[in-house]
């Protein structure tokens, strides 16, 4: 059975509606990305996922019972999320932030458990950070303190993971950098990622599963091979494109038509 | 290799957790030795045996006075007020990302201030009677101030505003009685505005006792929920914190704890304010430090006090001398706030 | 805004000024009716207790348009300056300034005399808010509201515990301090005036020379630049006009805030933001303003009166929350 699902979500901000009545099922096990132009919903659908914004109206299940009515430690051994722009506390270590991310596992008056430690240890292997455990985050680059914050994210050992625009400000090669990590954690944990990207050809290519969101509603959804076309693209981003072939994946890659340079009359 | 790393990490930890105990512990220490110079100095300085043979119910003529009605109230006050102005401002300070966000800057405390100030030089009144109206008066204040911020969608840097416009608006008031007082009440209220332990006795200290240790502690067991609050709202919620029930807890805790020290003593300037950032310092960053703030709190206070007391010609209340000390760095703090970026 | 509706404003505005100039002629302990106002000053009689009391109340009055207006125009100044919608000379702890600076030469210079004491709290006014400009625009984002209310309020919080330390042991100090805490004009002489309008001209003569230059400012400084002017110069030069402003005004009449908050604020959402017309409809708002509190203070306090400084805390405060719950996170 499918664990997370929204039933005719309508959510928004300061009595805007944002997102008008989606329904969507998360497959398990599966990257998913969310596509979309920019105030499209996109990052308010995910928000609304990872209960952080309360829908207007429908419901939020997993696992068949309503999210509001699973306590929020419960919830959190389930469900993570990668913020956006999460917060820094000064001087604080990585081995520490990253512990931080046990807290929905530690009871009321006990420090760190051996699991606890197992978990940090692990989630700094997998991110390839555990020699950077003893320095401070602000120290570190860009690239480092974003695989911190997706430590923290995994020391939480959740099943299924959300993430708010995980590469937008980092270099191309840290993007393609952690979305390797990633696709590692979910074909070898089973881990399900949703995530909301910004660059239609590294969804394409890493995705299993794409939603394409248009003025808050859900206008296509399944594997990139299939929904991935020029008339998708032209009716999500307002774009004339060539879908061709991705030489290296195989994945579709979206080639964008201009007024300039448009040499060919690729169809 | 790997399991290098690993016993690196776990070492890691250890030296940090090892830091914690034996920072704490030498403000403990301190703290302590600042508690017996009160009970020893003075007019008189009695030897630490005396001092002890009082402690343990002894009559001892002229000693017991001195140390029994005077010196104690006045040590003990000293430092349950420095303990709960110590891990009060800290926590406001954490859970408003900015270490500039202090009661005594945001109007929190001048609300208690405005309610002792009403009840004693208006209506005369002293006692139990002030410190009540004065925590009543500090807990309006700050409820008004947090739900104001809370209309549109809360932030910490609307809160901060706020309460600087509700401080310039109660300081005109106190401004306002302090003119309107006849000149003869006006050095003592002009005393207790600065924060002093004058005065105080024997039995105002239970009832002190009892609320610093409860909603200390209350502070202390929440401080794993305060460090995930530390990361932001949206992380907090991720790991499964109930942000609005905690916040509420820890800001209440810290408003009665501010206001009920602010009614015994006045309010002393800065202790909040620099309690949180020195102890944050020695015990580590990342650290919790509430509790150390509340020993350093203590140990701004005694020590303040010792100065005040014995340092000058003229005895000056602890308000004065901890408000001098406090006034460069803080001045230092804003300027490396600043240059940082620091977070609001 | 049109012509004809700016035309409309400023006849309003001097019709109710106008009106406040008779008003505070005519309340206060001793009502006296219009007719008889408007008789003592054109026939300039004093024969009257009522004809006296008039007298009495004019270089208060005066004193309130004076003030008022420079501290609209103050407010307007620095508000441009700092991009800073709740920029008040009062916030940035210039109050405070002055108090310790006069409390120092009163109690280690024994200065004695109005002149000095005005000397001394314009020189506390403007180092303190430089000071305090200084560290509250230091690093990313310059002077944003935050910074400089918390600089403001952390800095008058330091100083304050200065002021308390020179005065404690000093009693007569003490007392004299405590009246001059609270901003009131009811102690205006036409001495005091004339002491501190040179400055006040000065002040005045600066801020308008800037005003247009300031405009292109409000832009940003490198679109500023790009239209050739002199952003440190201009910037400089408004902030003492602003500081002579307000610190003139504070040391003959003690604190009074937020008339540099509202009335600027006020005016810009009437006007538009053209420096051009906030900057003296600043000035005239801020002279109806601070003569109606004034009338105000005294109903209210009737028989004696409330000073002027609480009754402008009190309007001001909750506009300045008003402000703060409006603003969108990012302007703070």
């Amino acid at each position: 059975m499918k664990r997370l699902k929204a039933n005719h979500i309508v959510a928004g901000y300061d009595k805007k509606i944002i997102i008008d009545g989606i329904d969507i099922t998360i497959p398990d096990n599966k990257i998913s990305v969310i596509i979309g132009a920019n105030a499209c919903g996109k990052s308010t659908l995910l928000k609304t996922l990872a209960r952080l914004i309360k829908p207007n109206s429908g419901e939020l299940l997993l696992d068949g019972k309503k999210i509001s009515e699973i306590p929020p430690k419960q919830l959190a051994q389930i469900l993570g999320l990668l913020p956006q722009s999460p917060v820094v506390p000064e001087g604080i270590t990585v081995a520490d932030l990253v512990a931080r991310g046990r807290f929905p596992y530690q009871s009321f008056l006990k420090g760190l458990s051996a699991k606890d430690y197992e978990a940090v240890e692990e989630a700094l292997e997998i991110m390839g950070i555990t020699d950077l455990a003893n320095r401070c985050v602000d120290e570190l680059s860009g690239g480092q303190r974003q695989r911190v914050w997706i430590a923290m994210a995994l020391a939480q050992q959740t099943d299924i993971l959300l993430l708010d625009e995980p590469t937008t400000y980092l270099d191309i090669t840290y993007q393609v950098e952690i979305l390797d990590l990633l696709t590692d954690l979910n074909r070898k944990r089973g881990t399900t990622i949703v995530m909301v990207l910004h660059d239609i050809n590294l969804s394409a290519r890493y995705a299993d599963h794409i939603f394409a969101l248009h003025k808050g509603k859900l206008v296509a959804q399944g594997a990139p091979s299939e929904i991935i076309t020029e008339e998708l693209i032209k009716k999500v981003f307002n774009l004339d494109c060539s879908v061709i072939k991705d030489p290296v994946s195989g994945s579709p890659f979206i080639v964008p038509k201009g007024r300039h340079h448009v040499k060919l009359n690729a169809s | 290799m790997i399991e290098n790393n690993f016993s690196n990490i776990k070492a890691g930890y250890r030296r940090r957790k090892y830091r914690w105990m034996m920072v704490t512990l030498f403000l403990g220490v301190l703290t302590l030795a600042l508690c017996i110079s009160l009970l020893l100095m003075g007019n008189t300085i009695y030897p630490i045996s005396v001092v002890i043979r009082v402690l343990m119910g002894e009559q001892i003529q002229g000693a017991s006075f001195a140390i029994g009605t005077l010196r104690l109230p006045r040590m003990l006050a000293g430092l349950l007020v420095g303990i709960a102005f110590g891990m009060a401002g800290s926590t406001f300070q954490t859970i408003l990302r900015n270490p500039l966000a202090s009661p005594d800057i945001i109007g929190v405390t001048v609300g208690s201030s405005v309610g002792a100030m009403v009840c004693i030089l208006l209506l005369k009144m002293s006692g139990t009677t002030v410190s009540v109206v004065a925590v009543i008066s500090g807990l309006i204040v700050a409820a008004l101030i947090y739900m104001l911020s809370k209309v549109g969608k809360f932030s910490g840097g609307k809160l901060i505003l706020i309460g600087i416009g509700i401080q310039a608006m109660l300081k005109a008031v106190i401004s306002f009685l302090l003119l309107r007082a006849p000149q003869h009440d006006v050095p003592a209220a002009y005393r207790w505005l600065s924060g002093s332990l004058n005065g105080i006795q024997m039995v105002s200290i239970p009832k002190l006792f009892f609320v610093v240790i409860f909603f200390g502690l209350i502070i202390i067991l929440l401080g794993r929920h305060l460090r995930i609050l530390e990361l932001g709202e949206q992380s907090a919620i991720t790991l499964g914190v109930r942000t609005d029930l905690v916040r509420l807890l820890l800001i209440l805790s810290s408003v009665v704890l501010i206001a009920y020290a602010t009614a015994i003593t006045g309010p002393i300037s800065f202790v909040a304010f620099l309690a949180g950032p020195i102890a944050s310092k020695l015990v580590g960053m990342g650290a919790p430090s509430e509790f150390p703030a509340g020993l350093v709190g203590a140990i701004l206070v005694l020590g303040a006090d010792l100065i005040g007391q014995f340092a000058f010609s003229t005895r000056f209340p602890v308000g004065v001398i901890t408000g001098i000390l406090g006034a460069p760095y803080l001045i230092i703090l804003l300027i490396r706030t600043n240059r940082t970026g620091g977070a609001v | 805004m049109k012509l004809s509706k700016k035309l409309l404003l400023i006849i309003i505005s001097f019709f109710s000024l106008a009106l406040c100039v008779l008003a505070s002629l005519a309340f206060g302990a001793r009502f006296v009716s219009f007719n008889e106002v408007l008789n003592t000053l054109i026939h300039s009689r004093m024969t009257t207790i009522n004809e006296i009391v008039v007298h009495e109340r004019i270089p208060r009055t005066v004193f309130g348009i004076i003030a008022g207006g420079a501290l609209g125009v103050s407010g307007a100044l620095m508000q441009s300056i700092t991009r800073n919608p709740i920029a008040d000379p009062s916030i940035l702890g210039v109050n405070t300034g002055a108090t310790l600076f006069v409390v120092g030469g009163i109690a280690f210079l024994g200065i004695n005399s109005p002149e000095e004491y005005i000397f001394l709290a314009l020189i506390g006014a403007a180092i303190t808010a430089v000071f305090v400009y200084g560290i509250g625009s230091m690093g990313p984002g310059g002077a944003t509201p935050i910074k400089l209310a918390l600089a403001g309020a952390a800095i008058s919080a330091a100083l304050s515990s200065l002021v308390s330390a020179i005065i404690m042991p000093r009693e007569q100090v003490m007392n004299a301090v405590r009246f001059w805490q609270v901003g009131s004009i009811s102690g205006a002489t036409w001495e005091g005036i004339v002491t501190v309008l040179p400055f006040l001209i000065i002040g005045l003569l600066l801020g308008l020379i800037v005003t247009p230059a300031l405009d292109a400012l409000a832009m940003g400084d490198d679109i500023a630049t790009g239209l050739g002017v002199r952003v440190g110069t201009v910037r400089l030069i408004g902030a003492m006009s602003g500081v002579l402003l307000c610190g003139a005004i504070t040391a003959l009449a003690g604190p009074i805030g937020f008339v540099g908050l509202m009335v600027p604020h006020t005016m810009r959402l009437i006007c538009g933001p053209n420096l051009r017309w906030i900057v003296p409809m600043s000035a005239l708002g801020g002279a109806i303003l601070l003569t109606l509190s004034d009338v105000l203070g005294r109903l209210i306090g009737s028989p004696g009166e409330l000073e002027v400084g609480i009754v402008t805390a009190f309007i001001g405060a909750p506009i300045l929350i008003m402000i703060a719950i409006r603003a969108k996170g990012r302007t703070l």
